[in-house]
């Protein structure tokens, strides 16, 4: 659940990212008449401002989706367009306050032993098509998941204490799902899940060819889903274009059939400043994933766009060093770095040294906050509060690396080298993507705040793949700065990180055995949380393992930036929240005060 | 006699304008990689004669500039406060032409850090840095060239010279290497490179590459005035006294070609200093903190920079005096060698 931040799209080593707002799926138009609001429809009502129908709200994409399927995308784009507008989960995170609400699923109930899920699914609730939801659909969707042939990349987060999650139907509103282990995040696993038409994709499973169905060729006719809007037309480089939903499930507080607006153009606007040009001549209506200079830059000019700083983000941004024990093919160079890494004096020291203050500012223009350990203030039920933020140190820093064995010896210039205990200076590399100035910024920063303890460092960027097997498969790296997305408050999200077997474990991963007590620690922690069924024992665990790293330092917490975004001022509803899609999550509710005008 | 004359001017501009370069320590108030963390992307100060009273002073004075509040980047002139300009004061060390330690710089101030050129995202000396980064760029410009023309000479001399199939060998080597794609043949090459390398290993890294790859022109310039040159009567003649092809070459041949490369050189120059500053722009090139100019133009991919801070366009100025006045010395030398031929071939009045 956790993702690289970085351009590129990088497989989410997790699995399970659940990222997009309840999807939900349209009907097709020409269906007969459209649908009126029955008694047979337990539709879902959202409180709100009650917006006006119609208009058209183009996006850009960063990059063209790669699939419309929700089994096989794995890519960014992909997952926002399926998940935020076409889709529709069981159980759905509503961004806005973190926590879990009906979403397919009218109710839930769980067994006291956390084990068994009964859900109860919404009446009357039609697919795009017009072709009712029923249990059926969802065992369907948890067969085809679970079925190894697929290759589902959901498939990960429904195995749950080494076993997948057994689905059994009650009647045809009622399933019950059966857990091999209590699962701490509970029923948060259903959110992103987007449920399958049978009636539509049951063949092609059949035949062994659910992978290769709905490519971005699909014919609208072809496609169902349970989202906001449907597929109506895909342009090849250019765009995406979807028409509501006319079955759509949810209504606002008046009663009026959501999504307000007629239709949603995702643009394929591959890099971050060509998207601010469109935004900015009016070409697209909604701007996210701002970097703060272009933030501000469109702040400046006043243009009729509301500017939005929803505040820190899940993104957590640090400086890590290599931990991995030294093997047979690691250079005595390497070998010898790898002593002062290990010395958890010597990280303390680095970090004591760190100018979070000035990361924030020179890199964030002040849109962020300093990080002293991995939950962000955007997650509001984790941090621990007790970790300490002690303010930049040289002093202090210079007393660690002295304890550790470190001396400084006077070098050219008046200036003082830092020396290890045999003589030898520190000096060492920091990798970063190239493709992400904000990091490389923070990188430059670092080397100048330790020129002031005598260490020598230099900013290496990088592509960021290489840079990944660097850090991942060679291990032939001093020091790194990366940053990590969670896709969820809960800590389940993170799992891959902490946990020593993890392939996210950056300073040290997948390692068969934890190499140290205070990461075995962690293991056990992760496990405990994870087993338990209550919120407050879960925060305990946390909090230590929260307590853990800020004492060992193997991630050395940076900073994290606001999510940034923009609309045009003539869109309502607008309400950026800190979890992706940071603007498309409530995509239903957004509305044009002016529609005729954004009909286009 | 005009063109000597213009010859003098430009070789004294040139020398000029490297001196500066050369002593950018002196003529730079501020380390180049020094942070001033407070005032990022601080505009340019304006140096002024006449206060707020209208009051003229001998003394230059400024007013610092403060963070309005609230802001990242937004300044405002303290004008209540004018600080003096400072000549000859005592700052940041640094070694004078790279060898004598020194602390004198040629203006500065106290109270407040003066910004002629205003600062970068980390609140670096725009102005110093251009100074101490024309010396990475100029160098490397220099010998880049230097290592293009003496390949070139030996190269192009020997196919000249010898002709046959040494000239037929060496010239289709050239051809493929004008044919070289090497921009991308550097980012290939870099990738093989160790991770880490030291701004001076970079930099000697680009030069040798710069220098490899561009041997190839000159080259074949030299090998067309050696053929002419060795068909001379006054080099058959030579030979036909015994003397030995080393001799000739250096006697005879060599210098007739020495317009030609002094003119190729006074080219060469500038296009290296372009492209260090396109290694660099891409990444490629020395890495920070060490300006060069193609470092400072990198902040400009940002759109961000682009349309908000206009004074980091500065470096991009910086190359033009340079190309104008290598420019200028290329064609005094041409014109210079054009005189030479004609005096030579009429006889001229040097007889």
């Amino acid at each position: 659940m956790v993702r690289m931040a970085a351009r590129s799209t990088f497989c989410r080593w997790l699995g399970c990212g659940l990222l997009l707002a309840g999807a939900t799926v349209f009907s097709r138009p020409a269906s007969g008449s459209p649908p009126q609001t029955g008694s047979s429809e337990e539709l879902l009502t959202l409180p709100g401002e009650i917006g006006k129908q119609g208009g058209r709200l183009v996006v850009s994409l960063r990059a063209e989706p790669k699939t419309l399927n929700p089994l096989t995308a794995a890519d960014a784009p992909s997952r926002e367009v399926i998940l935020g507008a076409m889709q529709a989960d069981l159980i759905h995170i509503n961004r806005a306050t973190q926590l879990t609400e009906p979403a397919l699923a009218k109710s839930w109930k769980v067994s006291a032993d956390g084990l068994q899920y009964t859900l109860t699914l919404r009446k009357g609730v039609r697919f795009s098509d017009g072709e009712t939801l029923d249990a059926d659909d969802v065992l369907f969707t948890f067969r085809v998941c679970l079925d190894e042939n697929v290759h589902a990349t959901q498939r990960d987060q429904l195995i749950v204490g080494g076993k997948p999650i057994a689905v059994r139907k009650v009647d045809a509103q009622t399933v019950v799902f059966e857990l091999a282990k209590t699962y701490g995040a509970g029923e948060r696993l259903f959110d992103g899940m987007a449920i399958l038409p049978r009636h539509l994709l049951e063949k092609p499973y059949a035949e062994g060819k659910l992978a290769q169905t709905w490519t971005l060729a699909t014919p609208a006719n072809q496609w169902a889903g349970l989202g906001p809007f449907r597929l109506k037309e895909y342009v090849a480089g250019q765009k995406l274009v979807l028409e509501r939903n006319p079955f759509y499930w949810k209504q606002d507080t008046k009663g009026n059939r959501l999504p307000y607006v007629d239709e949603l153009v995702f643009l394929f606007v591959p890099n971050a400043d060509a998207q601010v040009l469109r935004f900015q001549s009016g070409e697209t209506d909604l701007i996210s994933r701002l970097g703060s200079e272009n933030f501000s830059v469109l702040s400046r000019q006043e243009h009729g766009f509301t500017m939005s700083d929803a505040g820190p983000g899940l993104e957590y941004n640090f400086l890590f060093f290599n931990l991995n024990a030294p093997g047979e093919k690691t250079s005595p160079d390497l070998a010898r770095k790898l002593k002062w890494f290990r010395e958890v004096k010597f990280r303390q020291a680095i970090s004591a040294a760190i100018d979070r203050d000035a990361i924030v500012r020179l890199v964030y223009q002040g849109r962020g906050a300093a990080l002293w350990g991995p939950v962000t203030p955007g997650n509001r039920r984790w941090a621990n509060p007790s970790i300490p933020h002690p303010a930049r140190s040289l002093d202090k820093a210079r007393g660690l690396l002295k304890e550790a064995g470190f001396t400084w010896t006077p070098g050219a210039d008046g200036e003082s080298a830092l020396v290890d205990s045999e003589g030898k200076p520190v000096e060492f590399s920091i990798l970063t993507s190239s493709t992400n100035a904000d990091r490389t910024k923070m990188a430059t920063l670092i080397q100048d705040d330790l020129k002031q303890l005598g260490i020598r460092a230099q900013v290496v960027p990088m592509e960021f793949r290489s840079l990944i097997d660097r850090v991942t498969q060679t291990k032939e790296y001093d020091a790194c700065v990366l940053g990590l997305v969670s896709f969820d408050t809960d800590p389940t999200a993170d799992l891959g990180v902490w946990l020593s077997s993890g392939g996210t474990h950056l300073w040290n991963p997948e390692q068969a055995h934890p190499a140290t007590a205070w990461e075995a620690e962690i293991d056990k922690l992760m496990e405990q949380q994870l087993a338990a069924p209550k919120y407050e024992p879960r925060k305990k665990y946390f909090d230590r393992v929260q307590e853990i790293l800020a004492e060992n330092q193997a991630m050395i917490f940076l900073a994290s930036p606001d999510i940034l975004a923009g609309a045009k001022n003539s869109l309502g509803n607008f309400h950026p929240a800190v979890l992706e899609p940071y603007v498309l999550w409530n995509v239903e509710q957004l509305y044009f005060r002016n529609p005729t005008e954004n009909a286009r | 006699m005009t063109q000597r004359y213009g010859l003098k001017g430009w070789l004294l501009a040139l020398a000029v304008l490297h001196g500066i370069v050369a002593c950018a320590g002196f003529f730079a108030p501020y380390d180049p990689a020094e942070q001033d963390r407070a005032h990022p992307y601080l505009p340019p100060m304006r140096i002024r004669l006449v206060d707020s009273q209208g009051l003229t002073h001998l003394r230059p004075f400024f007013h610092p500039l403060h963070l309005s509040d609230g802001s990242f980047d937004q300044y405002g002139e303290s004008t209540d406060q004018a600080i003096p300009l400072r000549f000859f004061v005592a700052g940041t060390r640094y070694r004078l032409l790279g060898l004598v330690p020194f602390r004198i710089h040629l203006f500065g101030a106290q109270a407040s850090r003066i910004y002629l050129l205003g600062s970068d995202a980390y609140g670096r000396d725009q102005f110093s840095r251009i100074l101490y980064g024309g010396q990475i760029s100029l160098l490397a410009g220099l010998l880049g060239a230097g290592i293009t023309l003496f390949l070139g000479v030996l190269i192009g001399g020997i196919a000249g010279f010898y002709g046959g199939w040494r000239d037929g060998a060496l010239m289709r080597v050239a051809e493929l290497f004008v044919a070289l794609p090497w921009l991308y043949l550097l980012f290939a090459l870099r990738a093989f490179l160790p991770l880490a390398i030291s701004p001076v290993q970079a930099f000697f890294l680009i030069i040798l590459v710069i220098g490899a790859v561009g041997w190839a022109r000159p080259a074949r310039l030299v090998r067309g005035v050696v053929l002419s040159a060795k068909e001379r009567d006054f080099v058959r003649a030579a030979r036909g006294f015994g003397a030995t092809d080393a001799y000739l070459l250096r006697r005879h041949v060599l210098p007739e070609t020495s317009s030609v490369i002094l003119t190729q050189a006074a080219i060469l120059v500038p296009q290296f200093v372009v492209a260090e500053m396109t290694l660099s722009f891409l990444g490629l090139g020395v890495p920070e903190p060490v300006p060069t100019w193609g470092n400072l133009l990198a902040s400009l991919q940002q759109y961000s920079v682009l349309v908000s801070y206009w004074w980091m366009y500065v470096p991009a100025l910086a190359i033009v005096p340079f190309f104008l006045v290598y420019l200028g010395l290329a064609s005094a030398l041409q014109q210079e060698a054009g005189t030479e031929k004609i005096e030579r071939t009429t006889g001229g009045d040097r007889w």
